[in-house]
């Protein structure tokens, strides 16, 4: 679990994330999401310690990363998994020796464990066959499940996903987020997946954080958006005809 | 960013760089790497470049002396200590500095824009020891050679155009290179490319490591990356030489 408590971030002066305080639970797709701009990604960095907030605590099962020191932060990231925006595969690595590289920076196992659990995690994300590939021969859909599989490969206890789908066919998006979810469940990780992707809020909101201008606007589960009251989440979530069809059959 | 901040960040990113490494095995390897991809496909750059000049400074020493009453072998002492004092680890490393760094710059630059460093700093990876010490230890290790070869293909091209011309004959350019030989310049020419590798690969990697933005702002890294690497050989080249020889 990780609790966040009335955090402040700001850049030269202009405040980004504004008093946010929430709780991200253990085993369930926790969801943060917002207009573009709205501090979705500061508040991803300030959790993984990339950002240092101005105030506020951030609490690991715990323990506080804002008053770690940076080799107590080191340690703690060996637990978190990391899925970027675009991937963030290495150029100049194959499909299989990026997956590996978690294990071969920190892992005692041997060669064919390692190889072994590459190709079990590559197996769980539904890629077989593409060992070899570089991340300029893969798809944009193929390079997300190689980031899960790397991201998933030390079995972390915090997993981390800044607009898994963006960029995806929505087929792909739905694959994505509901590999997402199985993996949340399985490995009782604390998800926390950064999007603003509708689609995404409806299939596997379990624990939705809104924000609007670095303000904590809103909290619920994707059952609780179709009733919620508030006027901000209502016109972000059902901005398109479809949505508010679909809210509107619902309800 | 002020000259004097700017240079408080660079000594912060050498100490990160100069950290203990998470596994020295996969050090030796990146180095190895890094020996092959910065040094080894430079070799016929240097080569090429290293032939055509000490056969030019040949050829203009040869003009300047036409008609004089010195003699003909001076032509290969001339070729000598300008190719082993200033051409080779001089003009070959500020050569490098466009080649090697604007490659490290804009590698470095690319990871940083597609969160690849960011990717290596949440797995708990010292990133700047990872990224760069094997950069500035394969450059410090293959430049001297480097450096070595260039001096010896360039003395080759100047006895190759002196002969060919018939400016001086093969005998006059090697007693020429053999003449008031003093090994301390060969040591000083090496001394000198030691610390213009370490400048080309640390200036070069922290202009791409600390690159924000996209694209445009990759190219712009590496043009600075090549403008303070060439400025800072030049002055060092100047502090150098007054230290060692002056």
């Amino acid at each position: 679990m990780i609790e966040v408590r009335n955090i402040v971030k700001s850049f030269s002066e202009k405040i980004i994330l504004n008093d946010i305080s929430f709780d991200f639970f253990q085993g369930k797709t926790n969801l943060v999401i917002g207009q573009s701009g709205s501090g979705k990604t500061v508040l991803l960095k300030c959790l993984l310690g990339l950002h240092a907030p101005d105030s506020g605590s951030i609490s690991f099962n715990g323990s506080d990363i804002v008053v770690l020191s940076n080799k107590e932060l080191k340690s703690l990231r060996k637990q978190v998994g990391m899925v970027f925006q675009g991937g963030a595969l290495f150029d100049s690595m194959n499909v299989e020796q990026n997956v590996l590289f978690p294990l071969e920076m920190f892992s005692d196992m041997s060669r064919e464990e390692m190889l072994e659990r590459v190709n079990f995690c590559l197996k769980r994300v539904n890629l077989e066959n593409v060992n070899q590939l570089f991340p300029s021969e893969i798809s944009g859909g193929m390079k997300k499940r190689v980031a899960i599989a790397r991201a998933i490969v030390f079995n972390p206890k915090y997993l981390f996903c800044d607009e898994p789908n963006s960029g995806l066919d929505p087929y792909t998006a739905i694959l994505i987020d509901n590999l997402l979810q199985e993996l949340t469940h399985e490995y009782g990780m604390t998800t926390v997946i950064n999007t603003h992707d509708m689609n995404s809020v409806m299939e596997i909101g379990e624990n939705i954080l809104f924000i609007k201008d670095g303000r904590n606007t809103w909290e619920g589960t994707s059952q609780d958006i179709l009733t919620a009251s508030n006027q901000d989440l209502q016109n972000f979530v059902f901005s398109s005809e479809l949505f508010k069809t679909i809210k509107a059959k619902s309800i | 960013m002020g000259l004097i901040a700017s240079f408080g960040k660079y000594l912060l990113f050498i100490a990160e760089v100069f950290r203990k490494p998470e596994r020295r095995s996969i050090m030796y390897k990146l180095v190895i790497k890094e020996v092959f991809e910065l040094g080894l496909k430079s070799v016929l750059f240097v080569v090429f470049v290293s032939l055509f000049v000490g056969a030019v400074v040949t050829l203009q020493t040869a003009a300047n002396m036409e008609g004089s009453w010195m003699p003909r072998y001076l032509i290969g002492f001339a070729t000598r200590d300008a190719v082993i004092l200033e051409f080779s680890p001089t003009i070959i490393s500020l050569l490098l500095a466009g080649k090697i760094g604007s490659n490290i710059a804009s590698s470095l630059g690319t990871m940083r824009v597609t969160e690849q460093i960011d990717a290596l700093e949440v797995m708990g990876v010292n990133s700047e020891t990872y990224l760069v010490r094997p950069k500035i230890f394969a450059l410090m290790f293959f430049n001297p050679l480097l450096i070595s070869l260039s001096m010896f293909v360039g003395v080759i091209g100047g006895w190759a155009a002196g002969v060919l011309t018939g400016e001086c004959t093969s005998s006059e350019f090697i007693e020429g290179i053999q003449y008031d030989f003093i090994p301390f310049k060969a040591v000083y020419a090496l001394i000198k490319t030691l610390i213009f590798a370490f400048i080309i690969a640390s200036v070069s990697s922290f202009h791409g490591f600390h690159t924000q933005g996209g694209a445009l702002e990759v190219g712009q890294s590496s043009t600075r990356a090549v403008v303070y690497s060439s400025v800072l050989i030049i002055v060092a080249n100047y502090i150098l030489t007054h230290l060692l020889l002056g």
